[in-house]
């Protein structure tokens, strides 16, 4: 025996078994098919159901709606309850929200964007503005700078990042010596994989990478770690013990990385060069000795000191966008989540931006 | 009582780390009834609801539920078994990226093949049964009050008419008014579609107002169940200071004194 019969004759539909949501696919099709060649009104017959629910309740309301006129005929406590209750229940109500059309859809969303590109420029000036009164007002106020989180930021920033920023480089220099080699050999050129190396690591590479590096790790930590405190209602509980935020959570940050920088700077520098260095000696038979002073013979101070210049920079820009994303966390988790990412997406692209400034204005000074 | 419990727990044990939360806990939930559960905080009482839809594999213990053994993660994959209950998470729980209605039939695209016609209307009336008002349908989680969102996960929670529902404090982070509307609407949902409700709560008014038993959590085990009256009088140290408080006797009092304010 079926779970659920239904039977028409004579303008009697007659449900027998149980009318619950289980069989509700087949029932809706069966009922399709039965109840189109037979319109008016309807008997709905319930005497044979054995277990009914919300949804049963609902397809017997639904019948009686559609054909005014039809009546119920033994329906049990059960079923008269329900359908009272679903019966109560049938208003019209919103489904789907309103959807534009395509293209005025996608010309809002290029048109915000534009809005929203321009205006976290805007916001983003006056969250450095805002950093650098707060560390004007912190130093004159006699308070200075909270050196022990300065301490703490620099281990999590710097010394943490030691291994991940070494390996990375190591790997790069192998990789542009390797791929420097190839091309240089077929000019009898490889002594310039030296320069290759050499050059391009402490003037670009070595803080580029690090600067990425650092985005990608550190200006996601920072919005994230701002984020939560932010949600948790840490920022404002500060801001009525009267302490400044900025003050307490960005300078510490800032002054680490503008710290920390150079110093991971040269040091992927060094691990660049070791890896060229080591690539050399094995593939191209030139040993340690002579790469070394063909290195002091090829790579100019000034390389060194503009890479080095460019890391505080990178470092402070990386800072404080990680904060300023924290900041703008609002409402739920998945602002954070958002957040995050923005900054990292921020962090590299103003980073990439910078170095462009960089070197246009090395150019125009001559040192190239 | 003849009938076969609907959920059925016994020598249930729970660690976590060297820390036992549950220590041989056994629990009976008859089918019908509004069975409350109180305990301080820390005692396990989340731990408890997600061991019995099995979210939580227990160290040791047997859980029964609809007559079917729960055994942990892959009982969430017995569909047989999921179709039956409905869960109301402490913060609703509601997918983000979809809408109220949407939300409302995730559990009916996932088990049925409705036409859309058919589903949308099954989704408006379960949000009419809620109490939403019918602008809800189409608004994202986050557009809604906390109230609305636990009406709105209410009605996720029966999307699929369950016999069984459970709710994780329904009332936490509602204001009075809000959290008496939610407690009328259990207790007249639980009687319209017949459910047996497993509910956890640290609302005496709730327990008051819905419960038809409650079971206490101490001690790491259930160490009394009983109606509200019956508790009172029982003689445990956090049960006394529980019920006999100057919480436990507002909500005694006003429980007592409503009818006769509406008569």
């Amino acid at each position: 025996m079926p779970v659920l019969a239904i039977g028409l004759a004579d303008g009697v539909l007659a449900f027998r078994g149980r009318l619950t949501i289980a069989r509700l696919s087949e029932t809706e099709r069966q009922l399709h098919e039965l109840l189109a060649p037979v319109p008016g009104p309807l008997l709905i017959d319930l005497s044979g159901v054995t277990r009914i629910d919300t949804v049963g309740s609902w397809m017997v309301h639904r019948l009686l709606r559609e054909r005014p006129g039809s009546r119920l005929s033994g329906a049990s406590a059960d079923a008269e309850r329900l359908l009272a209750e679903v019966a109560a229940a049938d208003r019209p109500c919103d489904m789907r929200p309103v959807q534009q059309p395509f293209w005025a859809r996608e010309l809002g969303r290029l048109g915000l964007y534009v809005i929203t590109f321009w205006q976290s420029i805007l916001a983003l000036l006056d969250f450095i503005g805002l950093t650098i009164i707060s560390a004007v007002r912190a130093v004159a106020s006699g308070r200075g700078v909270r050196w022990q989180a300065v301490g703490a930021q620099m281990e999590q920033v710097g010394v943490n990042a030691l291994g991940i920023i070494g390996l990375m480089s190591f790997l790069i220099g192998i990789v542009l010596a390797q791929q420097g080699a190839v091309q240089l050999r077929a000019f009898g050129a490889e002594m310039f994989v030296i320069n290759l190396v050499g050059r391009a690591t402490f003037r670009e590479l070595g803080i580029l990478l690090t600067a990425i590096m650092v985005a990608g790790r550190s200006a996601s930590a920072f919005a994230a770690q701002i984020g939560s405190m932010k949600l948790a209602e840490e920022v404002d509980a500060m801001r009525t013990i009267g302490l400044d935020p900025i003050e307490v959570l960005v300078l510490p940050r800032t002054i680490a990385l503008i710290l920390m920088m150079p110093l991971l700077a040269f040091y992927a520098s060094l691990m660049a060069i070791l890896g060229g260095g080591l690539f050399t000696w094995v593939d191209l038979g030139i040993p340690p000795a002579t790469f070394v002073q063909r290195l002091r013979e090829v790579v100019p101070m000034s390389d060194f000191w503009i890479g080095m210049s460019k890391a505080p920079v990178f470092g402070a820009i990386i800072a404080i966008i990680g904060c300023h994303q924290g900041f703008q966390v609002t409402g739920n988790a998945e602002s954070v989540g958002q957040r995050t990412t923005q900054a990292v997406v921020e962090a590299i692209f103003m980073v990439i931006v910078l170095d462009a400034i960089f070197a246009v204005f090395f150019t125009a000074l001559g040192l190239d | 009582m003849a009938e076969d419990p609907v959920i059925r727990v016994r020598g249930l044990v729970n660690r976590f780390g060297s820390q036992t939360v549950h220590d041989g806990l056994d629990l009976d939930v008859m089918p019908g009834e509004i069975l409350g559960v109180v305990g301080g905080s820390g005692t396990g009482k989340s731990v408890l609801m997600r061991s019995i839809i099995g979210l939580q594999t227990p160290a040791e213990g047997e859980i029964e539920v609809l007559g079917q053994p729960v055994t942990g993660g892959e009982t969430t994959q017995d569909k047989d078994l999921t179709r039956q209950w409905g869960v109301l998470f402490q913060g609703g729980a509601l997918f983000s990226g979809l809408t109220v209605a949407e939300n409302i039939e995730v559990p009916l695209r996932e088990y049925f093949d409705l036409s859309n016609q058919l589903m949308d209307e099954i989704a408006a009336y379960k949000v009419a049964m809620v109490g939403l008002p019918p602008e809800a349908g189409p608004k994202y989680p986050a557009e809604l009050s906390g109230g609305m969102k636990k009406r709105a996960a209410l009605a996720r929670a029966l999307a699929l008419d369950p016999k069984l529902l459970f709710l994780d404090e329904p009332t936490a982070g509602l204001d009075p008014i809000a959290a008496d509307g939610f407690d009328t609407l259990i207790r007249t949902l639980a009687e319209t579609m017949r459910l047996t409700v497993f509910l956890i709560t640290h609302d005496l008014d709730t327990l008051h107002a819905i419960c038809d038993r409650v079971a206490v959590i101490a001690e790491k085990r259930i160490i009394a169940t009983g109606s509200v009256a019956e508790l009172s009088r029982f003689d445990h140290p956090w049960v006394q200071d529980y019920f006999a408080g100057p919480r436990g006797r507002a909500a005694a009092i006003a429980r007592h004194h409503a009818p006769l304010e509406i008569g």
